[in-house]
């Protein structure tokens, strides 16, 4: 904030882009926007206007109704709602513990273990997906929103994001803390958590949209109504090919989208900020 | 408290993350390795030890080969391009510009949409005849192209889906750099009457280094993982002319059902992964600040 105030005192030609650039900033977002644009024309058109650009076409929500009679997508939002919920509480709870006992601990092999964690950074869990879909074989899992979730329920990302930010904790309060005579996990719920808070809704964002928008892996695990999120059940819609036309299509991608965009529209600053703070660290 | 309990109260701390972390990374990497040499079980016939003959039938897969190049030319395509774009979308968004919201917004957007479902759409764009792109090309009197049925076009289309979804993403690195960079650097080069050009390239794109390498490992990483769009747009065809190598191992292991070859080839995506991790930790070795 400060530094926005002291920048624009000095406004001149460094700080405001040239018409040149302000023409590119402007086509580039336009053509940026231009496939939401289509597709909220196609989708609140009758079929006949899903082509062609007219001021008279008349609005309509039949394409709506449509895509939601002929596909149960009630069940894939149920499905994709509980996945991304269980998903995101087991990994704040998992990576919170682990993620105090990089930040406040010194035990033998810290290191090591860090640079383990570290690793599924570069090496997501769908890459693995030949050996990761035996494991869920064995254990009885595939075909199940658990077994799609399983292997997401650590987060290296997590852990080094609340590792980060756990680190940053003043020593005095802990201090003052244990004066008191609070024990290790109260320390942790009374002062480091509430601390954390900010990181905790950034990675809960970031969280929250990359499982909502994940495809391959549950592509691979469900294969039935029940299991299947809604990226995959808007897959399995949009290539039945039974002549279902656009607006329809079209239909069914913003009702699948439409969660995360009004969100995202709602809180837009909250989104960006979260994901500029899980990038910096 | 003594240190051999404080030592095991770390450890209970580590534990659930690491079952997890350990049973779908750790584990299933070795444990590809040693099925790379197996051969598939089929029938009940257990799989036996056939050495590096998974390996061999892979050198000698024009498919994968195909793979492995679309796979390259798809990363130098959308690694600068994308980065580049970001750039220039954090220098505007960041500077004082009309509606600095919108422009924001709008390159941030497909950032948030779901791959499968914006893929759909960008369909629509490729249409031949009817698509957007197409009746853009009509109106200025050129032919009408089937961008995704063209083995000479398909991978194209992809990639420029690859970049437009990535773009708005590596922006907000660039951007959360940019804001942290103190005033006095503009104020100085003002005084010294530094033109744009020059401030951006002399000052801010030297600051910028450690985000350039943190976006750069980041867009290699999502170069030889993003394939959702083309299980809606292409699903790799035609002629595998837009397989990637994610995309053909999916098909090898859940489509032929060839476990021993599909362990193989996740080696080599797995060996390429661990260069970018060796890529990474070079590069940050190094000072980057000032080249």
């Amino acid at each position: 904030m400060r530094a926005r105030t002291h920048t624009t005192m000095y406004a001149s030609s460094l700080t405001q882009a040239g018409w040149l650039g302000k023409i590119g900033a402007w086509l580039l977002a336009i053509v940026w926007i231009l496939p939401l644009v289509y597709a909220l024309w196609a989708a609140f058109h009758p079929a006949e206007y899903a082509t062609t650009f007219s001021w008279s076409a008349p609005l309509t929500l039949e394409n709506f109704l449509a895509a939601w009679q002929a596909a149960p997508f009630a069940q894939y939002f149920a499905n994709t709602i509980i996945l991304v919920a269980s998903i995101l509480a087991i990994q704040l709870f998992l990576c919170t513990l682990a993620a105090y006992a990089f930040a406040r601990y010194e035990f033998v092999g810290s290191n090591v273990l860090f640079s383990l964690v570290l690793v599924q950074l570069m090496v997501m869990p769908e890459i693995l997906l030949v050996r990761n879909y035996q494991t869920l074989t064995s254990l009885g899992l595939v075909d199940t929103l658990f077994g799609i979730g399983l292997p997401y329920f650590a987060s290296a990302f997590a852990i080094f994001l609340l590792r980060q930010t756990f680190k940053t904790v003043p020593k005095e309060l802990v201090e003052a803390a244990q004066m008191e005579g609070a024990n290790t996990l109260q320390i942790l719920w009374h002062v480091y958590i509430p601390l954390a808070k900010p990181t905790y809704l950034a990675f809960s964002l970031v969280s929250v949209s990359h499982h909502w928008n994940n495809f391959l892996w549950p592509l691979v695990v469900s294969n039935s109504v029940e299991s299947r999120p809604l990226t995959v059940g808007l897959q399995v819609f949009s290539s039945a090919d039974q002549g279902i036309d656009w607006s329809i299509i079209t239909a069914a991608t913003l009702l699948t989208s439409a969660p995360l965009l009004v969100g995202f529209l709602l809180f837009q600053r909250q989104f960006v900020q979260s994901f500029m703070r899980a990038g910096i660290k | 408290m003594n240190l051999s309990s404080r030592h095991i109260q770390a450890y209970l701390l580590l534990l659930p993350a690491f079952v997890f972390l350990v049973g779908f990374t750790h584990y299933p990497a070795i444990a590809t390795l040693f099925d790379s040499f197996m051969s598939t079980p089929r029938a009940g016939r257990a799989p036996v030890f056939v050495g590096l003959e998974n390996y061999q039938v892979m050198l000698e897969d024009p498919v994968f080969w195909k793979s492995l190049t679309n796979n390259l030319l798809f990363a130098l395509a959308t690694i600068p391009l994308s980065m580049m774009l970001a750039i220039a979308m954090a220098l505007w968004v960041n500077d004082k510009i009309a509606g600095r919201s919108f422009l924001r917004m709008s390159y941030f957007l497909p950032t948030v949409l779901p791959m499968i479902a914006v893929a759909n759409i960008w369909i629509f764009f490729y249409t031949p005849d009817y698509g957007l792109i197409n009746q853009a090309l009509q109106f200025i009197g050129l032919p009408s192209m089937n961008f995704l049925g063209d083995p000479q076009l398909a991978l194209m289309a992809i990639t420029v889906v690859a970049i437009w979804k990535e773009a708005g993403f590596f922006m907000i690195f660039y951007l959360a750099a940019l804001q942290t960079l103190s005033p006095s650097y503009r104020e100085a080069a003002q005084i010294e009457g530094a033109s744009r050009w020059y401030f951006f390239r002399r000052i801010q794109w030297p600051l910028l280094m450690p985000t350039t390498i943190f976006v750069l490992v980041n867009a290699l990483i999502n170069a030889f993982r993003m394939v959702d769009h083309i299980f809606v747009m292409t699903n790799g065809g035609p002629n595998n002319a837009s397989s990637l190598l994610l995309f053909y191992l999916y098909e090898v292991g859940f489509k032929f059902w060839d476990r021993g070859y599909a362990s193989a080839l996740t080696m080599v995506l797995l060996a390429i992964l661990a260069a970018v991790g060796l890529l990474q930790f070079f590069l940050l070795d190094k000072r980057t600040h000032y080249r």
